[in-house]
Parts: structure tokens; sequence; C-alpha cells
């Protein structure tokens, strides 16, 4: 009886739950309610949903987190760790890196990159995949020939392979060039995905009601396919952003991403991997900022498609 | 059968030409003159120049260059590396190293990747469970250039157990430590495939007949579970073999493997355009063999699919 007690106050405005109930029974939950439900119970969701949102706000505005800039260079504090002086607050408890910046600054500064490709890569790839899938796979003819070929060959060239081959040519890469290049290469998987999904729900009972009521193409489209069939792609994108942003840091890495004076952490990994045996702190903190941001994308996407897949119930 | 795989590997030739077709424009057609790179800061001899596009074919427009080059390549000739030595030389000698390591990748793979999801899968809800979910989470989220460095400080420098670097490539045991960090992230996919297979199958009605008929576990699983639920994983890894030998750039990099994805990155760096166009080339034709062999394996574990 206690227990009760504790939930029921735990919970609050649960006191008129008994006035919706008989509301909600009476109309059956959606998807995407019952997802959501499952959503806010699963911890693997909170955490990384937090975490995103930390992101996101250190992607906005890095300088609620420090007043020292990126590029602020001391070669006093040349490869200097934390533990080499006292204090462990403030722009310095991460260390300096070879040109005595504070790793911190360039830490937080460096998220920027990272969230911008992975969402504007994401965004556009669905996009543009999502939209060439759904028409090809309604409408199928030579638009859904000409897309599953084109997905076949796109799908013999790995990610990494293809952008090191684009970007190589671009002498002069912004964020902007590596986000168009993981576009166009990365666009034939959202559309394979969209168009599976697109060709089981077409088939479906109320999309033939639609169009015996007489619905237009575009509304059958938007009001009864894209609803139904948006799931996978949701969950697909979800991963795939964690894996962008992976992609962008491996391009920095192998230097033929994004480049100086651009503030990135796969650029801080590549240039700290000569000193790794002297001063690990210099490869450890972006590392480890890198690691934590695609975790995050991943947990997520992990929990979405957890939550909107019935079969694993 | 026969008609199957015939069918099969006449449709591999529009994906080839495609493939190649995509890689040749995206090598030859986006801005740069690599001729020009070659004299660095020195300004060229035109006739110098001139010659050497001829050479290499590169005052073509592109469709006299790419029906040449496929011509050039039907008779096995991948053409030459800027340096003067031909492609199909260097491939000699960097693609039995990759194999090694691919192959080596591969097993680990298999082995500790299926280990872990039969491990997960027939736990389900378990510690052991638990433990994988969150490996695996870790090993997919930490960039593999990241794993690698840790593992060639930790295993080669700290512990000593074996080289930082693969100095003898024909040495196994050497070869062992990047092959392990080449599987990683397939070793995840593995182990994640395979448990939510296996999740997936073990409620199914010819679960509960076997268990009614009073079968054996050890029977269950390996005649009736496993053989249900490794068909996505074939898929996977079918896919993966391919993806495994052109993507270890990072990899061999790291480890100094003097191997194809070495070999390519240094190409791709040189802009040397008719060694990257070679190599992807082979290693499309090794990813679209890799597809189609996994296809005639689906026919092992599944009798239901027939080839006619």
């Amino acid at each position: 009886m206690p227990d009760v007690i504790e939930k029921e106050a735990a919970v609050p405005g649960s006191a008129s739950a008994p006035a919706t109930a008989p509301a909600k029974a009476g109309k059956p939950r959606s998807l995407w309610s019952d997802a959501w439900r499952d959503l806010r119970r699963n911890p693997f969701f909170v955490v990384s949903a937090a975490l995103i949102l930390l992101l996101v706000v250190i992607t906005l505005w890095p300088s609620l987190f420090t007043s020292v800039g990126p590029r602020d260079a001391d070669l006093q504090h040349h490869y200097l760790g934390a533990a080499d002086y006292g204090h462990v607050f403030g722009a310095d408890w991460f260390g300096y890196d070879g040109q005595g910046r504070s790793i911190y600054a360039r830490v937080l500064y460096g998220a920027r990159a990272s969230v911008i490709v992975g969402l504007c890569v994401t965004a556009f790839v669905t996009v543009l995949g999502g939209l060439l899938g759904m028409l090809a796979g309604y409408f199928g003819g030579w638009l859904d020939t000409l897309v599953s070929r084109l997905t076949d060959i796109f799908f013999g060239i790995p990610l990494l392979l293809g952008c090191l081959v684009v970007l190589n040519a671009f002498t002069h890469r912004t964020v902007w060039t590596v986000v168009l290049a993981l576009g166009a290469l990365g666009w034939t998987q959202m559309a394979r995905v969209m168009r599976g999904s697109v060709v089981t729900v077409k088939e479906a009972d109320y999309v033939t009601a639609a169009k015996a009521l007489g619905a237009g193409t575009t509304r059958i489209l938007l009001r009864h396919i894209l609803p139904n069939a948006i799931a996978p792609v949701i969950v697909v994108a979800t991963i795939a952003l964690g894996g962008y942003i992976s992609t962008e840091a491996t391009l920095s890495y192998l230097g033929i991403g994004l480049q100086d004076p651009t503030v990135s952490w796969g650029i801080d990994i590549s240039s700290a991997q000569n000193v790794i045996r002297t001063a690990p702190h210099v490869l450890f903190f972006p590392a480890g900022m890198l690691s934590i941001t695609v975790l995050a994308f991943i947990m997520l996407g992990d929990a979405v498609r957890d939550a909107l897949d019935p079969k694993l119930r | 059968m026969g008609r199957y795989v015939a069918r099969r590997l006449l449709q591999m030739i529009p994906v080839f030409l495609g493939t190649t077709f995509l890689v040749f424009m995206m090598v030859y057609s986006l801005p740069g003159d690599p001729i020009k790179a070659m004299f660095g800061d020195h300004a060229a001899d035109p006739a110098t120049v001139a010659h050497l596009k001829h050479q290499y074919h590169l005052d073509m427009p592109w469709w006299q260059h790419y029906p040449l080059y496929v011509w050039q390549l039907l008779h096995g000739d991948l053409g030459q590396t800027f340096g003067g030595v031909d492609v199909s030389q260097v491939l000699s000698q960097a693609f039995p190293v990759t194999i090694r390591l691919a192959l080596l990748a591969f097993v680990i793979e298999i082995v500790v990747g299926l280990g872990l999801g039969l491990l997960a899968g027939l736990r389900r809800g378990k510690v052991a469970d638990k433990l994988v979910l969150v490996f695996t989470l870790l090993v997919i989220s930490v960039p593999v250039f990241v794993i690698g460095y840790i593992c060639s400080t930790v295993f080669g420098i700290t512990l000593a157990w074996t080289t930082p670097t693969v100095q003898d490539s024909n040495n196994l045991g050497q070869l062992l430590l990047p092959a392990f960090v080449l599987a990683s992230l397939s070793l995840a996919y593995v182990a994640r495939l395979t448990r939510t297979s296996l999740v997936e199958n073990v409620r199914a009605d010819y679960m509960r007949t076997a268990m009614a008929k009073g079968l054996p576990r050890r029977r269950i699983i390996v005649n009736h579970l496993l053989r249900n639920s490794l068909i996505p994983v074939v898929t996977f890894l079918g896919t993966d073999l391919g993806a495994l030998m052109g993507g270890a750039i990072v990899t061999e990099g790291i480890f100094n493997v003097q191997g194809v994805g070495n070999a390519l990155y240094r190409a791709i760096r040189a802009s040397e355009g008719p060694t990257v166009v070679g190599i992807v080339s082979v290693l499309v034709i090794v990813y679209l063999i890799s597809s189609l062999l996994v296809d005639l394996l689906y026919a092992v574990l599944d009798p239901r699919i027939r080839y006619a």
C-alpha cells in the first residue's frame, strides 16, 4: 500500500488519471504515441537524449562553457597535461596541445563541425533518398528501375572510399564540401530503405480505400503512405547520423576532410597521433568526445528502433 | 543452379560497368590537374605535359577514354602508375597482404561475433546479454582509428605482447592485432544481428514443435534455430568481406600494413587517377563475386530457396 501512494505522489497530475482513462481506452493509441510511451521509459533513450541536448547547447553557444578561444595559442603551455600543474578547473583542465591551445576549448568548439556535418548530411540524405525512394516504390516503372540500379551501383563503393576520391579533388574544403560529398554518396542507402517500406505499405487496404474514395496521388502519398512507411527511415537515419559524424572525423583524420582553421575533433586527433606516447591527453579528449557523441546517436537510434518495431515487444 | 549462376553473372555486367564508370568519372572529371601537380612549383614544359597527358590518355574526352579503359581492363591491363609501374604489379604485391589480413579479420568476425550473438540471444535479458549490448555499443561508437591507436599503444608498447606496427606481413602473429581492429566494427554488427535474429526466431512455431517432440536442446539450437537465424547474418557477412578488403585504409595506415588500402590511400593523395581506378575496379569485382557466393550459400542454409 505505501508503495502505491509513493508512486501516485511521484507522478504529478495522476489524480486526474481516472477521469482521462476511459477516453484513452476508447481511442486506440497510434504507433507513434505507443512508441513515445515506450521511449520515455527507456533509460538508454533518456541518457542519449540528455547527451544530445547538451551537445546541441555546446554547438550553439560554446562560449557559455569557456571564455578561452579555440585558437588562442600560448607556446609556454606546449603539450602541458592537467597533471603538470596544480589546478584542474577552468580552461586548462584538459591540458594543452602542441601549440599551447586549450584542449578544453578546442573540444567544445569542435562539436560544431561534427554536429553540423551529422545533421545536415542526415537531412540531405533523408529528404533526397526518402523522396526518390518513395516515388520509385509507389510508381514503379522506369523511375524504380533507375533508382534501384543506382542503388546497386553506389552500394559497391564504400562511403569512406568514395568520399576520399571526391574530396581529394578539392584543395579548399569547408564543412559544406564534406556535407555535399557525404550526402551525394549516401542518399542511395536511404532510398533503398524507403522504397522497400513503401512497396509493402502501398498494397495495404487503407491505400485501396483511399483510392476508391477518390483521393489524389499527392494526398495518398503524403497522408496515407508516408506516415506508415517512414518508421524504418527514421531508425536508419538516427543510426546513420552517428556514422556520418564518425566518417567526417575519419576523413579529417586522414587529412582529406576538414582543414585548419576549422576546429574539428578529427583534425585534432590527427595531429595528436604523433605524440600519443608523450602526451596522451591530446588524443584522449577529442577522441572521447567524438566517441560519446557517436554513442549518443547510436543509442538514440537503438531506442527508437526498439520502440517502433512491434516484433520485439 | 547453372542457369541461375549464368543469369547472375550477366546481371553483374551492368553493375560493374556502372560502378567503374562512377569511380572513373569521380576521378577524372573533378577539378585538379595531376600532371601539373607532378611538377610542383616548377613551370612545366608544355611539350612534356602534352606527352605525359597522351601517355596516360588524359587528353581524351571521357567517352573515348572510358571505353578504352574497359577494353584494356578486359585484357587484364590495369594501366600504369605515374611512376611507370604497372598497376597490376602494385596490386600483385599488395593484394596477398590484404587478403591475409581480411581473411584473418573475417574469421575473427565470424567466431567472436557469432559467439557473442549466440551468448546474448540465448540468454535474453540476462547479465551476459546486457554485457554484450554494452560492449557492441562501445565498439560501434568508438571510431576505428581511436580503437587502432589504443590497441597499438596498449598491446604493442605498454604490454609489448606484439609489435606496435606490422614489420613482416607474412607473420600471422603480427597481423592478429590489426585484424582484430579491422574486424571490430563488423564483429559488433554480427553479434547484434545474430542476437536480434535469434530472439525473433526463438518464438517461432517450429521451435515449439521441436521442443514438444522432445529433441535434445543442442539439436534444437543447432539444426532448427541457428539454421533459420543465420540467413540475415550470412547476407551481412557476404557484403562485408568486400568491405573488409577495401575498407582497410585506416587500419592499414595505423599498423603500417603494406596492403591495398595503403596503396589506394597513397594513390588518392597523389591524385594518381589510373592507379585509383585500377585498384577500385578490382575491389568492385571482389565485392560482386562475394555477394554472388552469398546468394548461392542461401540455398544451402534454406532449402526452401531453389535456384532454377
